[in-house]
């Protein structure tokens, strides 16, 4: 019976220890000899504050949308902060009066397709790039690298008269072709960032077993490039998701617009804004990307950082 | 041995010994192959529309009609024009003042971040979000922040801290406007800002903090000495991107304030948009962003020259 005690308690007591000790090594805040109200007054409360501060706008998006006319123009009665009675009229009203469902599915498929095409030329272009070490690789990985850096508000203009011209003014494959622009180059450079991760001694092995260099891409390169290839598609997607002002420019008519223009353009009417169904609207537009940024919240960060620092 | 002769055998066995195959084994063909839909998209979409640009700043263009060679007629009508010089001086301010807070604060957020604090992971993940979200979405919601009557920044200015009498007219009034669009444009970039530089931080090695500590430095002589030299790099990297993108910021002045109230908050981007498009004297909107081409261009020497000199020494190692 007292073993027993003694032995829980010298258990509690090493868990409460070795992980204060074992912290000390790779632990560079610890050498400051931080107090514990210290750390609350420098870390946790400016931690705090940021985490609010960059939230906020979409708690505030997500309860306007969730709020009853009466209640969201009555700061006096009912209090700003909180939802007094739900419901989903907002929303309601979005999906099954307005073509709101309609530009989720433009911005979809065009999403999709263009992130479908930029990144099966990423591929191609970066394996081409990094692995075939051909001459003048160098500048070409330069000239895409600046390509990323012209930005698509100088463009919009004469890619609008282009686009008049092959006739595809209003059509949503105008914008599958012209967001490549920004795409590609970023995919190129991020896949770019990846293949230099795989060692080039396996293509090699495989060079004297006899693959072609096809087999070589599809069977070796390819499979250990995967996640890379899920960075490029994500964000990519996210990308073509959030593009404005091609689609502003390309695109006329009501049912092929996509969510961000159409927002703008289509639920701002007249001088009374309809704050309801512009949150509902902005909240749903969100959510895509927010589900697959969920799934995949390392691989952006991998591609986000890894494609700054090549 | 036995498994790579087998593979060996395998291999050429299912290879037709075509004419096909030596192509693609040819290294020139495949190089070319490889490159073609990369190369074609961009010479024909991006290449190709800046030469078309700078051809149309130079014509009177309108929407429907090609427009005739006019010479620098553009900008010479542009240089008498008040409310393009103001929306060159929108766009350089809104550039500065909104990198400088994006900057500080987002390096302030990657120092508390790289402190060994409970559930970074999630935080970490969250603090992204503004940054993954549309832009024009969110800044219908800062749009919706910013309302005259129902702010809720007035509200609880008012009503709750009862710090001011009177609600703030947020977009009423040009300067208040052009503050608020860069509080957005800095709320928006943080994420960016703080995960870059986050990823910068873990890199450098906490012996070098040891080993300054035990020679006696300060804190702010440990940020100043350690810190700031080896974040140099991904900090070069991250400031030409942020700069480059604000300048050409388009999104969030649409979405908030249109570029009004009387064209006094018009960035450079938005007042080519509303020449071209809407107002559809294209020859005149492609003079407007032509025009940003060369702050772009100095803009981007002076980040990459001017702050990361030293930029490949660290970054070559870490990737």
């Amino acid at each position: 019976m007292t073993d027993t005690i003694t032995d829980t308690a010298e258990i509690a007591d090493t868990s409460k220890t070795r992980p204060r000790t074992r912290a000390v090594p790779d632990e560079p805040e610890r050498l400051s000899w931080d107090s514990h109200a210290r750390r609350v007054v420098t870390l946790y409360i400016p931690l705090a504050l940021f985490v609010i501060v960059l939230l906020f706008p979409f708690y505030w998006m997500t309860i306007t949308a969730l709020k009853p006319n009466y209640e969201m123009y009555d700061y006096a009665k009912f209090s700003p902060l909180w939802v007094h009675s739900p419901t989903l009229a907002n929303i309601d009203k979005l999906l099954f009066h307005t073509n709101y469902p309609r530009w989720l599915l433009v911005t979809m498929s065009v999403a999709v397709a263009s992130t479908f095409l930029s990144v099966a030329a990423s591929v191609l272009a970066a394996y081409a790039i990094e692995r075939l070490r051909f001459k003048g690789a160098q500048h070409v990985g330069l000239a895409i690298y600046l390509a990323y850096l012209v930005p698509p508000t100088i463009l919009f203009i004469p890619l609008a008269t282009m686009i008049f011209q092959f006739g595809l003014f209003n059509n949503p494959i105008s914008l599958v072709l012209t967001y490549p622009t920004f795409l590609v180059p970023f995919c190129t450079w991020l896949l770019i960032g990846y293949f230099k991760s795989i060692p080039y001694e396996l293509e090699e092995c495989a060079l004297i077993d006899g693959a072609s260099r096809l087999q070589i891409l599809r069977r070796i390169t390819l499979p250990l490039a995967v996640p890379g290839l899920i960075s490029a598609g994500i964000f990519a997607f996210t990308l073509s998701w959030n593009e404005f002002i091609y689609a502003l420019a390309f695109i006329q008519s009501t049912d092929r617009k996509t969510v961000p223009v159409a927002i703008l353009t289509e639920l701002v009417t007249g001088d009374v804004y309809q704050w309801g169904s512009l949150m509902a609207g902005s909240l749903l537009g969100s959510v895509p990307v927010a589900l697959i940024y969920s799934f995949f919240v390392e691989y952006y960060v991998s591609s986000l950082t890894g494609a700054v620092k090549e | 041995m036995d498994a790579t002769t087998n593979a060996a055998v395998r291999l050429s066995i299912r290879r037709p010994d075509g004419w096909l195959t030596r192509l693609f084994d040819n290294k020139a063909f495949l190089v070319a192959l490889c490159l073609l839909p990369t190369a074609g998209l961009l010479l024909i979409f991006l290449t190709y529309p800046l030469g078309l640009g700078l051809w149309l700043s130079m014509t009177d263009a309108t929407i429907g009609q090609a427009g005739h060679f006019i010479g620098l007629q553009n900008f010479v009508s542009l240089s008498q024009d008040p409310i393009f010089w103001m929306s060159v001086t929108n766009t350089i301010m809104y550039t500065v003042v909104a990198t400088i807070g994006k900057f500080l604060l987002g390096l302030w957020l990657a120092m508390l971040l790289n402190n060994r604090i409970p559930f970074r992971a999630f935080i970490r993940a969250i603090v992204l979000l503004p940054w993954i979200v549309p832009t024009v979405l969110s800044a219908i919601a800062w749009w919706w922040i910013y309302d005259p009557q129902f702010s809720i920044i007035s509200y609880l200015l008012v009503n709750v801290l009862h710090l001011r009498s009177t609600y703030i007219d947020f977009l009423g009034t040009p300067w208040n406007a052009r503050g608020s669009l860069v509080v957005a444009n800095i709320w928006r970039g943080i994420p960016f800002v703080a995960i870059t530089l986050l990823a910068g931080l873990q890199t450098i090695s906490p012996t070098l903090y040891e080993a300054a500590l035990l020679d006696g430095a300060s804190g702010w002589q440990r940020f100043r000495h350690i810190t700031v030299p080896l974040l140099m790099p991904i900090l070069s990297v991250a400031l030409t991107l942020s700069v480059l993108f604000t300048f050409s910021d388009f999104q969030l002045v649409y979405a908030i304030t249109r570029g009004g109230p009387f064209n006094t908050t018009h960035l450079m981007a938005t007042l080519a948009f509303q020449r071209a498009i809407p107002g559809s004297q294209l020859g005149e909107g492609a003079a407007i962003a032509v025009a940003m081409i060369p702050f772009l261009i100095v803009a981007t020497l002076l980040c990459f020259f001017g702050v990361g000199r030293r930029k490949w020494q660290q970054g070559a190692g870490n990737d």
